[in-house]
C-alpha cells in the first residue's frame, strides 16, 4: 500500500500513521453535549467504500493528511494537507 | 444421526454409504419468532443456545453467503480466558466453561485443545501488569501460573534466550488455555440448531430492516421479505451496514487483521506462545501448520486482506523471538475483517428498537467468545434482560463512560487498539 | 533414464549428492527430480494422510508429491520441492513424512484402514473420555501429521531483504513474458522481468518447438541476452513473484544460494523484495491438470507436460515404456517428442473418439485409463475402449486433463476468475489487480505465436499509457496450433480416484461432503482439505470443482471457485523477517552515558528502545538490592546522579505556543513565567491520562516540553494532529529535540554544592528558586539548567548539547562520589518516585483520569482542553472509581508485590469482592518497609482501613493499611529548600 504524500511524494505504507475518521477534524464545542461528542470520538459512519480518513507522515514531513479511498479496493483517489482541509472548513 | 467412533467404524465396514446431511437446508417461511442475521460462529451458536436453553425453535438464521464464511472461518482459533478487567474475567470464563463441554454437548469433535497458552513478558513493568492479569484470572476462578525465565525455558527451550531484541523475563502460563479446529465450531452449532429446527438459510442477504413504531417487525432479504417479532444483529465485519438498516451508527470501526499459515510440519510448538512486544502469536495446528499473526494492518478497511508491512513485521517478530521456524515457509495469508470498539470490548445489547438486538464489536478476539457469545445473546433475546456475565457489554457505555473496558489500557478511543 | 542428445543440461559437469544416504550422480542443470529420475528412481515421498508411496507429478514449483528435506543439521530446510532444488556438488536431500524409512514406511497402516478415515471422520469421533483428546488423540495425530521436521536449532542461515522500483514488472519469462519485455525494454520503460525458474524461457526450455526456424529455447536464451545487455532492464531468474498488493507493491522472493551449498561470507540463501511497479504483465503460463482414476498417484504417473520437460529440458525419460492418457491435443506433442528420442510408446489414450493423432505407437480413441497396477513404482494401466477392457504395461505414464492458466496473482487482491467454457479453464478478470496486464498462457492463449503476439501487445499498451513511444517489434515465426479439448475430470469406476495428491482427497471425499451437506466450494474444501495442501490446489482445484459441480447438479462457474491468496508458492519465514533474528527486530537507543554505565557494571535494561542502568553495582554487593538501597541514599543523603536523556524533550515555538499547551494540557501554561517549569497533565480525548511531565518557558514564545521515555512518540504525533487538523491557525512549530541533548539529574541535599563546582556562573535559592530554568554554562559549555524534583529532593537536570553527554556524565559522577554520593539507576530511581507519590506508566496505565490519580483539579475550569469534556463523564468521575493510594504493611507479612489485587480484611479473593489492585512497590529505606501505590474503590475515602492484598500467583498474603500516596516529606519543603 502506498500513498501519495503532497509533500514527500509517492511512499511506502511503513511511513504513516493512522488516525481514522475524518470526522476528527470537526471536533465539538466543549459545551456541545454528549450526544455531539459521542458522535465525534465513538460512532462512525464505517462506510464499505469510499471514505475520508486521517493519516499521519510520521516518518517522513510530519504532515498529517486527509486520505480519499475506498475501504473494500483500498483504491486512494485524493490525498491532502489536513491543514487545507480543516482551514477550508473555517 | 448421532456421532460416534462405532458410528464411523460401521459406516466404513458399509461403504461410507448412510451418510446423512451435517444440516438442513431451509426454504425462509413467511414469518419466524426470530431472526439471526449472520451464520457466522456467533449467529449460529446464539440460534443453537435460544433453541436449546430457551426453547426458541421457530427461528433462522440468514447468511449472505455460506454458513460460518466470516470471522470463524479465518481466525488463528485460539481459546482463552485470560482478561483480568471486570465484565470480560466473567464473560470469558463462563465462554471456556461452554468450550469445555462443547463436544459432549454438540455430539460434534471441535477439536478443542487445552495446551496451554503463554504470554511472554520482557520488562519488570511488564511482568507486574501480568501479575495483577493472573491474579484476576485466578480471582475469577480460572487458572493461571507465574513464569520466570527459566519456567519459560522448560516449556519453550526453542525460544532465543540469548541474543534477543527484548529478552524474556518470564510468562504468564493459562494452563486451560489453547486452540480449536475452527470450522468445526461453526458447523458443529449448526448441526446442532438445524437437529434442534432452526432454518439455516445461506445466501440469504438481508437489505432492509423493517422497523414500525420502534418495533421491529422483520427484515427484507435477497429471498424475499420475512417477519419476525425479535431479530438479532450478529455479523461482525459488516455490523456499521446492518446496522445502519436500522438506522443506528455504531462505535465500529473495521479493520484488517492478517493470520499466517506454513506448509505442515512434524510437531515442533506444544504451546500457543504470545509475543507481546512484537505482536506476534503462534500455535502448531493438529495438521502440522504454524499458525500465526500479528497486529491489524492499521487502516479501516473491509478488503479482507493485509499488505506487505505488516505481514513482514509478523514474520520479524517470530524470527526475534524463535528463530528456529525460520526454515518454515509461510503457505497461505489472509486477512479477516475486525468490529473495532473504542475500547476493544465487545457489545452484546438491545437497541433503542424494540425487538431489535445486536452482538458486534468482537475485535479480534471473538472467536474464543463463540459460545459464550451465542449463550448471552440468546439470553438477552429470548427474555430481554442481559445475562450477567455479559451484562457490561453495553452500546451506551462510550457515552457514559461507565464500565469501560479497555485491556489493552491504550484508550478509550478509535485506532488505539 | 538419461536420453543421449537430449537436455539443457551441461554434462561436462557432474555432480554428486545423495538422496537418503544414497550417493547418485547428476549434471549441473538438473533438479532433485531430474536427477533422479534419471538415476531411475521414482519413489520420492509419501503422502500426508495415508503415507500412500508417490512419485513427481510434475516439473514446477507446483509439485505436491516430491517434497523433501534439504541439507543437515540446523541448515535443514523441510519441505523443499525435488522439481525445484538444483543439484550441485555435495547437496544432501532426505525424503520426509515416513518412518523408518520411504520404502517401508509404518504409517502406510492407514491407507489400509482408510475405509474409516474419510472426510471428515475426526469430527465425528475421538470426543470420549474427554480427557484423552489432550492425552492420546492429539498427540499422536500429531505425530501422524505434518510433513517435513525443523532442525529445532536457531536459524543459521542469513537472509535478506530489499526493494526495487521499476515502471513494468514482467512476471514470468516464457514467450510472452520475454516478447512484452523486449517491447517494453526496447521502448524504454524501466523493466525487471523475474521468473521462478533458474533458466529464463518458461516452456520454451521444455518443448521442440521452432521460433524464426531455431529452437525455441536459443530463441529464449537469445532473448535473455538482449534483455541482459540493456541498463533499463533487470532480471531476475529464481525469483518468484509472491503476491501482489496495493498501488502496485508486489512481493517477491529470489533463491539466491538454494542451488549451492556455499554459506561462507554470509552470503544469503534467499532475498525477500518489495517490489513496486508502475505497471505489471502477467506471463505466468499454464499448469497442467491430472485426470482423476482409480490408482492414479503411483510413483510413475505424472502430468504429460512434466514428461515432456524431463525430456526435453533435462535428457530423462521417466520410463521405458510409456502411455500417455490425455483428453486434449497438446498432450500428444509428449507422444511425438518421445517417439522422436527414440523411447518405446506403449499406448496413446484419448477420451475423446475425434482425437487426431497419428504415430508409430497403439492409439485408442474415445478410451479411458480406469485403473492402475504395480506397487510403489507404476507397472501397468486399465483401460477402457468401446470394445472393453484392457491391461497395459507401462512404468510411466503421461496424463493430462487440459491447462489451468496460472490466475492466482489477478486474485490476490479479491479478484474472481473468469470461466471460459472453449478451455474449460478460469481465466483472470480484466482489472482485477490495478495496473496488471495479462498475455499468453496465462490468459489462455496457448500457441506460441500467440503468446509472443500477445505479450508484445500489452507491452506495447503499457508504454503507451507510461507515454512513451511504441517500438516496431518483429514478431517472430512460430506455432499457432489450435487448443483443442474435452472436458475430462474424473473417470467412473470404483475405489479412490485422487484429486488433491498430497492431502490425499479422493473422488469419494468430494463426493461425501456434497452428501453431508458440504456443498458450497468453501465448505467442501475445508471439510474435505481439497486445495489445503502445499500446493494449495494449483493441481486439484479445478478438478475437484468440476466434481462438485457434479454432485450437486450445478455448473463449474455457478459452483464458483475458492480464493487464491498469497503467496503463490510458500515463502520462507526468515526471509521475510530478515534482519530481525538477533537484535534486529527493533532499533536499540543508546544515551551518551551508556558506556560509561556498562563500564560501571550496570544491567543494562530495555526501557521502550532505551537500555538505561538498573544500578550500578559495588564491589561485596551480593544482591540488586543492596545497591539500591545504597543509591537511594545517595540522594537522600548527598547526591546522585541519573542520565533522564531518555525522557522525551520537543521544543515549541511561535506567538502560538502557550495557546497550544492550554489546549493539550488539562492545567494553564499561558500563566507560566519565563524561566519557569510547570508540571503538567496530558489527556488524551477520552478523559484518560496520556502522559505528564514538566515544561519549561524559557522565552515569550518558547518551550520545551519534557515527555514519558514511552510516550515520547505518541505525545509529539498528539502535538502534530492539534496544531495541523485542529487548529491549522496558530503559529506553533514544533520538533523532537530529545537526542539533541544529554540530560542529568543531579538530586540530593548537596546537589547544588556539586553544581556550583561545574556551573560556570554559580547559582543559590535566590537565583535558581524550585521549579527555576534557564541558560546556563557548565564547563565552559552552553547548556540549561531546570530545577525540578522525581526524588522529592533538592535537585536539578542540567541539559548540555549531546556531544557534551558522556564527559559530563562523567564528570557529574566524579564529583558526587567526592561529595559521598554517586551514579543511580532505574531501581533507585523507581524507590525515590514511589516514596514521594510520583506517579509513571504504572499508574497512568492508559484506563485511569485525572480524577483517578487524585489530580482532578487540574483540570482548569478556565478553558478547554484535549479531553476535557470526556473526563467529565458520568462513569469516569463517580465515586467509587478505583482511585490512587498508598499503602504500607500492618500484619505479620512485610512484604508487597505489584499486581497483587486488594480485597476487605476479612473477604474471600474472589472477583466479586475485587476493591483494587497494586501498580508500584518497593522497599523503602526511609519507611524501613515495603510500600505500595496502588488503585482502591473510593480511594482516599478509605484511608486508615486495613485491607488485604493478595497475590495468588506468588502466593502472598498481606495486611496493609490504605494512606495517602505520599510516604517522604509530604509538605515538599525538601525540594524547595
Amino acid at each position: 500500500m502506498r500513498l501519495d504524500c503532497p509533500i514527500c511524494g509517492n511512499r511506502d505504507r511503513r511511513e504513516f500513521y493512522y488516525q481514522g475518521d475524518a470526522v476528527m477534524l470537526a471536533r465539538p464545542a466543549v459545551d456541545a453535549g454528549a450526544v455531539a461528542w459521542d458522535r465525534y470520538l465513538h460512532l462512525r459512519g464505517n462506510p464499505a467504500g469510499q471514505t475520508r480518513d486521517l493519516w499521519q507522515h510520521e516518518a517522513g514531513c510530519g504532515a498529517w493528511l486527509v486520505v480519499t479511498r475506498d475501504t473494500v479496493t483500498h483504491a486512494v483517489s485524493a490525498v491532502e494537507l489536513a491543514s487545507d482541509v480543516k482551514g477550508a472548513m473555517a | 444421526m448421532r456421532f460416534s467412533g462405532l458410528r464411523v467404524l460401521r459406516e466404513g465396514l458399509t461403504g461410507n454409504k448412510g451418510w446423512a446431511p451435517h444440516w438442513r437446508d431451509a426454504e425462509p417461511k413467511a414469518e419466524y419468532d426470530a431472526i439471526i442475521i449472520g451464520g457466522g460462529g456467533h449467529g449460529l451458536s446464539t440460534a443453537y443456545y435460544l433453541a436449546k436453553e430457551h426453547g426458541l425453535t421457530n427461528i433462522a438464521v440468514l447468511e449472505k453467503g455460506y454458513l460460518g464464511g466470516g470471522n470463524v472461518g479465518r481466525n488463528t482459533t485460539i481459546v482463552r480466558a485470560n482478561y483480568f478487567l471486570q465484565g470480560n474475567s466473567e464473560f470469558y470464563s463462563h465462554s471456556l466453561k461452554l468450550w469445555e463441554g462443547l463436544e459432549e454437548d454438540l455430539n460434534y469433535n471441535v477439536m478443542h485443545s487445552q495446551r496451554g497458552l503463554i504470554n511472554l513478558f520482557h520488562s519488570d513493568g511488564q511482568r507486574d501488569a501480568f501479575a495483577r492479569r493472573g491474579n484476576a484470572m485466578i480471582n475469577q476462578g480460572d487458572d493461571a501460573v507465574l513464569l520466570d525465565r527459566e519456567g519459560v525455558r522448560k516449556h519453550l527451550p526453542y525460544l532465543d534466550f540469548d541474543n534477543v531484541r527484548f529478552p524474556v523475563y518470564g510468562g504468564l502460563l493459562h494452563p486451560r488455555g489453547g486452540t480449536a479446529r475452527h470450522d468445526a465450531v461453526a458447523w458443529g452449532y449448526a448441526r446442532g440448531a438445524s437437529d434442534r429446527g432452526v432454518d439455516l438459510i445461506q445466501q440469504c442477504e438481508v437489505t432492509g430492516i423493517d422497523i414500525e413504531n420502534g418495533q421491529v417487525r422483520g427484515v427484507q432479504t435477497t429471498r424475499g421479505p420475512i417477519r419476525a417479532k425479535k431479530v438479532g444483529i450478529v455479523v461482525a465485519g459488516r455490523s456499521g451496514q446492518v446496522a445502519a438498516m436500522a438506522g443506528m451508527r455504531l462505535p465500529i470501526e473495521s479493520h484488517v487483521l492478517q493470520a499466517f499459515v506454513t506448509e505442515g510440519l512434524k510437531p515442533c510448538i506444544d504451546h500457543v506462545v504470545s509475543f507481546g512486544m512484537g505482536h506476534f502469536y503462534i500455535s502448531q495446528s493438529d495438521k502440522g501448520g504454524l499458525v500465526f499473526g500479528g497486529d491489524l494492518d492499521f487502516y479501516a478497511s473491509y478488503a479482507s486482506r493485509g499488505n506487505l508491512p505488516m505481514a513482514e513485521h509478523v514474520m520479524e517478530a517470530g524470527m526475534t523471538l524463535m528463530p528456529m521456524i525460520g526454515k518454515a515457509k509461510v503457505l497461505r495469508s489472509w486477512g479477516g475483517i475486525m468490529d473495532m470498539t473504542p475500547d476493544g470490548s465487545p457489545i452484546i445489547d438491545k437497541t433503542d428498537t424494540k425487538g431489535l438486538f445486536i452482538d458486534c464489536g468482537w475485535c479480534y478476539g471473538g472467536f474464543k467468545a463463540v459460545p459464550g457469545s451465542g449463550f448471552s445473546f440468546a439470553h438477552l433475546m429470548a427474555t430481554g434482560n442481559h445475562h450477567a456475565p455479559a451484562a457490561k457489554y453495553r452500546l451506551d457505555r462510550f457515552r457514559t463512560g461507565v464500565g469501560l473496558m479497555d485491556e489493552e489500557g491504550t484508550g478509550s478511543q478509535h485506532n488505539l487498539h | 533414464m538419461r536420453i543421449k542428445g537430449k537436455g539443457l543440461i551441461d554434462r561436462a559437469n557432474t555432480v554428486t549428492f545423495s538422496f537418503d544416504g544414497r550417493s547418485y550422480d547428476g549434471f549441473a542443470g538438473d533438479t532433485v527430480a531430474s536427477a533422479l529420475l534419471a538415476n531411475d528412481v521414482t519413489l520420492m515421498g509419501r503422502s500426508f494422510k495415508y503415507h500412500r508411496p508417490r512419485g513427481v507429478l510434475t516439473a514446477g514449483s507446483e509439485e505436491p508429491n516430491a517434497l523433501v528435506t534439504v541439507g543437515t543439521g540446523a541448515a535443514s530446510e523441510p519441505n523443499v520441492r525435488a522439481t525445484m532444488q538444483e543439484v550441485y556438488e555435495g547437496l544432501r536431500v532426505r525424503s520426509q513424512n515416513a518412518w523408518p524409512s520411504l520404502d517401508f514406511d509404518v504409517m502406510a497402516v492407514n491407507n489400509l484402514v482408510s475405509p474409516f478415515l474419510g472426510a471428515g471422520f475426526y469430527y465425528k469421533t475421538f470426543m470420549w473420555p474427554r480427557k484423552f483428546w489432550e492425552r492420546v488423540y492429539e498427540p499422536v495425530i500429531r505425530r501422524a501429521a505434518g510433513l517435513g521436521g525443523l532442525s529445532g536449532a536457531h536459524n543459521p542461515d542469513s537472509y535478506e531483504r530489499a526493494f526495487a522500483f521499476c515502471d513494468v514488472l514482467v512476471i514470468g519469462a516464457g514467450p510472452a513474458g520475454l516478447m512484452a519485455a523486449l517491447t517494453a525494454a526496447r521502448g524504454g520503460a524501466d523493466v525487471i522481468l523475474a521468473d521462478e525458474d533458474a533458466l529464463m524461457g518458461g516452456r520454451l526450455n521444455a518443448e521442440t518447438y521452432q521460433i524464426d526456424g531455431k529452437p525455441g529455447h536459443v530463441w529464449a536464451a537469445e532473448a535473455v541476452a538482449e534483455l541482459a545487455g540493456m541498463d533499463n532492464v533487470r532480471l531476475m531468474s529464481r525469483t518468484t513473484v509472491t503476491g501482489a498488493y496495493d498501488q502496485g507493491t508486489f512481493g517477491a522472493l529470489e533463491r539466491v544460494g538454494q542451488h549451492h551449498g556455499d554459506r561462507s561470507a554470509g552470503a544469503p540463501v534467499e532475498c525477500f523484495w518489495r517490489i513496486v511497479a508502475r505497471h505489471s504483465i502477467l506471463t505466468a503460463g499454464a499448469l497442467e491438470r491430472p485426470i482423476a482414476f482409480q490408482n492414479n498417484d503411483r510413483p510413475g504417473i505424472m502430468t504429460a507436460g512434466a514428461v515432456r520437460a524431463y525430456l526435453n529440458r533435462w535428457g530423462v525419460s521417466p520410463g521405458k515404456a510409456l502411455t500417455i492418457f490425455a483428453n486434449n491435443d497438446d498432450a500428444h506433442r509428449t507422444a511425438r517428442d518421445l517417439a522422436d528420442a527414440g523411447v518405446r510408446i506403449a499406448a496413446v489414450i484419448d477420451s475423446r473418439t475425434d482425437a487426431d493423432i497419428e504415430g508409430d505407437f497403439p492409439v485408442y480413441r474415445g478410451a479411458q485409463v480406469f485403473n492402475t497396477g504395480g506397487g510403489k513404482e507404476l507397472e501397468s494401466i486399465s483401460i477402457r475402449t468401446i470394445s472393453g477392457v484392457e491391461k497395459i504395461q507401462t512404468d510411466c505414464l503421461a496424463m493430462s486433463g487440459g491447462w489451468n492458466p496460472t490466475v492466482h496473482l489477478t486474485c490476490h487482491m479479491n479478484g474472481r476468475p473468469t470461466w471460459r467454457p472453449d478451455i474449460q479453464a478460469f481465466v483472470p478478470t480484466e482489472g482485477a489487480i490495478p495496473g496488471m496486464v495479462v498475455a499468453g498462457a496465462c490468459n489462455g492463449t496457448f500457441s506460441t505465436h500467440g503468446c509472443l503476439a500477445e505479450g508484445a501487445q500489452v507491452a506495447g499498451k503499457v508504454l503507451e499509457v507510461l507515454g512513451k513511444k511504441v517500438p516496431d517489434v518483429a514478431l517472430p515465426q512460430a506455432e499457432d496450433a489450435p487448443y483443442r479439448m474435452a472436458p475430462l475430470w474424473a473417470v467412473a469406476g470404483k475405489g479412490r480416484a485422487w484429486l488433491d495428491f498430497q492431502n490425499d482427497v479422493s473422488v469419494k471425499d468430494v463426493a461425501q461432503a456434497a452428501v453431508e451437506n458440504f456443498r458450497s466450494v468453501e465448505h467442501m474444501k475445508r471439510y474435505t482439505t481439497q486445495g489445503m495442501a502445499t500446493d494449495q490446489g494449483k493441481n486439484s482445484n479445478v478438478g475437484a470443482l468440476a466434481v462438485l459441480a457434479d454432485a450437486t447438479g450445478r455448473g463449474i462457474p455457478e459452483t464458483g471457485t475458492t480464493t487464491f491468496r498469497p503467496p503463490y508458492s510458500p515463502v520462507t519465514i526468515a526471509a521475510m523477517g530478515a534482519g530481525a533474528q538477533g537484535k534486529g527486530f527493533a532499533p536499540q537507543r543508546f544515551t551518551t552515558s551508556h558506556n560509561a554505565s556498562v563500564e560501571a557494571g550496570a544491567p543494562m535494561i530495555e526501557a521502550g528502545l532505551w537500555y538505561r542502568p538498573s544500578y550500578f553495582p559495588k564491589a561485596g554487593e551480593k544482591t540488586w538490592r543492596q545497591s539500591c538501597d545504597r543509591e537511594v541514599g545517595y540522594v537522600r543523603k548527598a547526591v546522585g546522579i541519573c542520565d533522564v536523556s531518555t525522557l522525551g524533550k520537543i521544543d515549541i515555538q511561535g506567538p502560538d505556543a502557550a495557546a497550544l499547551l492550554d489546549f493539550v494540557y488539562t492545567n494553564m501554561f499561558s500563566t507560566l513565567k519565563v524561566g519557569r517549569v510547570r508540571y503538567g497533565l496530558m489527556l488524551r480525548e477520552d478523559g484518560t491520562v496520556m502522559d505528564d511531565g514538566t515544561c519549561a518557558r524559557l522565552g515569550d514564545q518558547h518551550f520545551v516540553m519534557t515527555t514519558t521515555t514511552a510516550a515520547a512518540g505518541a505525545v509529539m504525533k498528539h502535538l502534530e494532529f492539534v496544531a495541523q487538523c485542529l487548529h491549522p491557525e496558530w503559529r506553533v512549530a514544533m520538533t523532537s529535540v530529545t537526542e539533541q541533548w544529554a540530560q542529568f539529574a543531579v538530586a540530593g541535599p548537596k546537589s547544588r554544592e556539586l553544581l556550583n563546582g561545574v556551573l560556570d556562573a554559580p547559582i543559590d535559592n535566590d537565583s535558581w528558586p524550585f521549579m527555576a530554568c534557564g541558560d546556563m554554562s557548565v564547563l565552559g559549555v552552553k547548556g540549561r539548567l531546570f530545577r525540578i524534583s522525581f526524588s522529592g529532593e533538592h535537585a536539578y537536570e542540567i541539559a548540555v548539547p549531546a556531544r557534551y553527554g558522556e564527559s559530563l556524565f562523567r564528570e557529574l559522577v566524579a564529583r558526587a562520589q567526592g561529595l559521598g554520593g554517586g551514579a543511580y539507576g532505574m531501581e533507585a530511581l523507581n524507590v525515590l518516585r514511589v516514596e514521594k507519590g510520583f506517579i509513571t506508566h504504572a499508574e497512568i496505565h492508559g484506563r485511569t483520569t485525572a480524577f483517578d490519580v487524585g489530580m482532578a483539579g487540574m483540570i482548569s475550569a478556565k478553558k478547554d482542553c484535549i479531553g476535557k469534556v470526556m473526563a467529565a463523564r458520568p462513569g469516569l468521575v463517580a465515586g467509587d472509581r478505583e482511585r490512587l493510594v498508598g499503602m504500607k504493611p500492618v500484619g505479620a507479612v512485610k512484604m508487597l508485590s505489584a499486581g497483587a489485587h486488594i480485597f476487605e480484611k476479612d473477604a474471600q479473593a474472589v472477583r466479586e469482592n475485587d476493591q483494587g489492585y497494586v501498580t508500584s512497590v518497593c522497599f523503602s529505606p526511609e519507611v524501613g518497609t515495603y510500600v505500595g501505590l496502588g488503585f482502591v474503590k473510593n480511594g482516599p475515602e478509605r484511608y486508615g482501613e486495613v485491607m488485604r492484598v493478595v497475590d495468588h500467583l506468588r502466593d502472598l498474603e498481606v495486611e496493609v493499611e490504605i494512606c495517602p500516596p505520599v510516604f517522604f516529606d509530604p509538605e515538599g519543603g525538601l525540594a524547595r529548600g
